[in-house]
């Protein structure tokens, strides 16, 4: 059978540049992200990912960067 | 090179507003620049004043932040003393159009090798939300506290009509998109010009109730529709995307070192 495709995200924020625009929060296709009480946007559910960095694509303050391994690479 | 080395991180975090599409316009230039993979000294970026103008700062590249209006005048002279040089210059709605719009003409009539990215909010966002020539009839600025009566520039029909080989549209919304054009753009010989089309929040969002940075790339998303595709039909109210003109003709530095040659032979 063949293992459905995961991904694994590491969402590294640089929380000194977010600016709390929301732009990543709102169009994150699997809702991964949220802003925090002061702002600074956090991945509330990494599990969620699906890798399409388009939050890092879209941040216009440089402060996200997905780190994506998929979990076959994990296991092998 | 990761897209992270091309820009100077010592300034950052940068001016722009919470939001600002200037700083996605920047994010994608550099994964422009990463992926062609080239070399740093190999380009010059050069830039105006106003919002957009402040890129040229945040790159790490040969800059020059320059007087209004005139970067194309700058780059025309960079580019033709050193034409192996790639040129690179980012320009606001204002600073390409009004107090450049002559710059903007003719440096697309001589179809001199330089990327013109045109980054229009429909505002001056610096100096306080006065409107500008791409502003549009119906816009609330600082200068047009009833509405604007001015009909705005198309950049693409005014390029295409000057000119310019390579002439494309996109918005801050269409990242990807954006990416391949300024590739694209750049790798193409000849004058090219990029619209993109970025949310200005603070000075022209507030002011016409278009709502924060995140509703205003969403009515990029829902107002826009991609040129020539099925759903591009005449009368749909809808800004067209893609890549309008992609031509070659003679190009400025090509011709001038041909007259120099032709000049020579004949002493």
């Amino acid at each position: 059978m063949m293992a459905k495709k995961q991904t694994k995200a590491k969402h590294v924020i640089n929380r000194e540049w977010c600016k709390g625009c929301g732009i990543c929060v709102h169009f994150c296709p699997g809702n991964v992200l949220e802003l925090d009480e002061w702002f600074k946007c956090f991945a509330a559910r990494p599990d969620d990912c699906v890798g399409c960095r388009l939050c890092e694509l879209r941040c216009p303050d440089f402060a996200i960067q997905v780190v994506v391994q998929s979990k076959q690479d994990q296991v092998a | 090179m990761a897209y992270d080395d091309y820009i100077r991180k010592r300034f950052f975090p940068h001016i722009w507003c919470p939001g600002c599409g200037h700083g996605i316009v920047l994010n994608a230039l550099t994964r422009s620049l990463d992926s062609l993979g080239f070399d740093k000294n190999e380009m010059v970026m050069v830039s105006g004043i106003g919002c957009s103008a402040r890129i040229s700062g945040y790159v790490d590249l040969h800059s020059m932040h320059t007087i209004h209006g005139r970067a194309l005048a700058f780059a025309t002279g960079i580019k033709l003393s050193r034409p192996e040089l790639k040129l690179i210059v980012p320009m606001g709605d204002g600073d390409a159009l009004a107090i450049g719009g002559n710059h903007f003409i003719h440096a697309a009539r001589r179809n001199i090798d330089i990327t013109a990215i045109v980054i229009n909010n429909r505002i001056y966002g610096m100096t306080g939300g006065q409107y500008s020539p791409l502003s549009g009839v119906g816009v609330r600025a600082t200068t047009a506290p009833y509405s604007n009566i001015d009909p705005a520039f198309d950049v693409v029909e005014m390029a295409t009509a000057a000119g310019a080989t390579f002439v494309a549209r996109t918005t801050t919304y269409h990242v990807r998109e954006m990416s391949k054009f300024f590739q694209k753009a750049i790798l193409h010989k000849g004058f090219s010009v990029v619209e993109v089309l970025s949310q200005c929040p603070t000075n022209f969002g507030r002011r016409n109730k278009a709502g924060d940075a995140v509703h205003m790339m969403e009515s990029y998303k829902n107002g826009t529709v991609v040129a020539g595709s099925a759903d591009d039909v005449p009368g749909s109210g809808k800004i067209r995307r893609g890549v309008f003109v992609e031509k070659t003709a003679p190009e400025y530095c090509d011709e001038y070192a041909r007259i120099i040659r032709v000049a020579r032979k004949g002493a």
